[in-house]
C-alpha cells in the first residue's frame, strides 16, 4: 500500500456569501412577541436579519452562495473534487445537502459529505479540508456553511426568536502551489464541552431550539479566548499581527467580549450580527465574504476565526484572506 | 487572606471599568448595577467571572440576582472568603 502525495500547505481561493431576500426588523418581532428595539440591539446586538422564503432550502442557499465562491476562485466546476456542506438544519438527514448542492453546481461526482458541529461548523470544515488538500485527498474543496434556523424556531419564544436567522457562506480551498509558500489555512484548535450539552439544544424533529442563554454565555467568554490565542501559537502568528477577527457572530457582547481579551488591538472585528442575525455556522463565512465585499478588509492579511456552538463544540484557525 | 472593603471596593472598580466601560470612582457601595450603573444581567455575568479571577471568589449565575447593589458584591466577597 502507498499513499497519495498532497501538498505542504492549503489556502483559501475565494469566499462567497448569500443572504435570503426577506428582511426582518426587531420592530416586525416586537409586534408579535414582549421585546423591543432598543433592548435587542443592546442584549443581542442584532438590528436586522433575514428569512429564507417558505420553499426555500438549505441546499438553495449553499448553492447560491457556493456558486458565488466558486465563480470568484476562477476555478470551473470540473476543478472540484470534495463538497463539505456544514449545517445543523437540513430538511431532511437523507440525501445528504452536499451531494445535492454538488450536481446544482455542475461538479461532477466529487466526494460530498455533510457536517454537523453546530455553529462550530464552518471551522470544522475548513479545518477537513485543509486536510484534505495537504494529504491528497483532494485537490479543491468546495465548503459551505449554510443554516435555515427560521425552521427551527419558536417564533413566539422572544428569547431565540430575535437571534437565530438564515444565509450560507462559503469558501473555495486549493493548494499552495509555489515553493517555499506560507500555508494560507493554518492548524486547527479545536474541542469540546460535552457536559454544556444541555445549554443548547434542540429535543426531538417537532421541537424548537432551546438555549440557555446567561450559561452559554458566561463559558463563551470566558473558555473561548485561550483557545483563540492558541489557535494564533499553533500558526505562529502573534495575536497582535492580526488584521482581523472573525468569531461565530452568537451575539455581539459575546463577540466584544472575547475580543477585549485577545490581545489583538489592531485587528478588525467583524459584527457581521447586526445586520445578519445567528446564522450557526454560516455566519463565519458570510461575515468574511460580506467584509472582502465592502473592501473592509484587504487580501492577504491575517484572520482569526473561531467557530463555536451547541455540543458544544468550537474550533478556530488563522487564515489568509483570500 | 482576608480582603478589606475597599480592597474589594478598588478590585470591583477596575473590573466594572473594564467590562462595562463605567469609571471606577463611580461605582461606590450604595449604587445598584442596574439602575444607577445602567449595567444588565450580561455584564453582571462577566463581572462576577472577573471577580471569581480577581477575588478567587465563586459567583455562580443564579446568585447573580440578589447581587443589587455593589455593597451586595462586598459583602458576598467577604463572606466566601471567610468560609473558604
Amino acid at each position: 500500500m502507498r499513499l497519495t502525495e498532497g501538498s505542504p500547505g492549503a489556502r483559501i481561493l475565494a469566499f462567497g456569501g448569500y443572504q435570503p431576500a426577506r428582511v426582518v426588523t426587531n420592530d416586525e418581532l416586537a409586534a408579535a412577541v414582549d421585546t423591543e428595539d432598543a433592548w435587542i440591539r443592546s442584549r443581542v446586538g442584532v438590528a436586522s436579519r433575514r428569512i429564507a422564503a417558505p420553499d426555500e432550502t438549505v441546499a438553495d442557499m449553499a448553492v447560491a452562495a457556493g456558486g458565488k465562491a466558486l465563480a470568484g476562485s476562477g476555478l470551473s466546476p470540473a476543478d472540484i473534487d470534495l463538497v463539505i456542506v456544514a449545517t445543523c438544519t437540513p430538511e431532511v438527514m437523507i440525501p445528504n445537502v452536499a451531494a445535492t448542492v454538488a450536481r446544482r453546481l455542475g461538479i461532477a461526482a466529487p466526494g460530498a459529505y455533510d457536517l454537523n458541529a453546530a455553529c462550530a461548523g464552518f471551522c470544522y470544515a475548513l479545518a477537513s479540508a485543509s486536510d484534505a488538500v495537504r494529504a491528497g485527498s483532494a485537490r479543491h474543496v468546495l465548503v459551505i456553511g449554510a443554516e435555515k434556523l427560521s425552521q427551527w424556531i419558536d417564533w413566539t419564544d422572544r428569547s431565540t426568536c430575535i437571534i437565530f436567522a438564515d444565509g450560507a457562506g462559503a469558501a473555495v480551498v486549493g493548494p499552495v502551489t509555489e515553493p517555499d509558500a506560507a500555508p494560507g489555512i493554518g492548524p486547527v484548535v479545536w474541542g469540546s464541552a460535552g457536559e454544556l450539552a444541555d445549554k443548547i439544544f434542540i429535543k426531538d424533529r417537532d421541537s424548537f431550539i432551546v438555549q440557555e442563554g446567561q450559561a452559554v454565555f458566561r463559558w463563551a467568554t470566558t473558555a473561548l479566548h485561550p483557545v483563540a490565542r492558541q489557535a494564533c501559537e499553533r500558526a505562529g502568528v502573534d495575536p497582535a499581527e492580526l488584521a482581523v477577527f472573525v468569531p461565530h457572530q452568537a451575539n455581539l457582547r459575546i463577540i466584544e467580549a472575547i475580543a477585549r481579551r485577545l490581545g489583538a488591538p489592531q485587528a478588525k472585528v467583524a459584527d457581521d450580527i447586526v445586520t445578519a442575525g445567528n446564522t450557526s455556522s454560516a455566519s463565519i463565512p458570510l461575515a468574511v465574504s460580506r467584509m472582502l465585499e465592502r473592501g473592509e478588509i484587504s487580501s492577504g492579511t491575517p484572520a482569526l476565526l473561531i467557530g463555536f456552538g451547541a455540543g458544544i463544540c468550537y474550533a478556530a484557525q488563522v487564515i489568509t484572506l483570500p | 487572606m482576608a480582603l478589606t472593603e475597599q480592597e474589594i471596593l478598588t478590585g470591583l472598580g477596575e473590573i466594572v471599568d473594564e467590562v462595562a466601560g463605567v469609571p471606577a470612582d463611580q461605582v461606590t457601595p450604595e449604587k445598584t448595577f442596574v439602575d444607577d450603573l445602567d449595567i444588565d444581567s450580561l455584564s453582571m455575568v462577566e463581572i462576577a467571572v472577573a471577580a471569581q479571577d480577581k477575588f478567587g471568589v465563586e459567583i455562580p449565575d443564579d446568585h447573580l440576582k440578589d447581587l443589587k447593589t455593589v455593597q451586595d458584591v462586598i459583602d458576598y466577597v467577604q463572606r466566601s472568603a471567610v468560609t473558604a
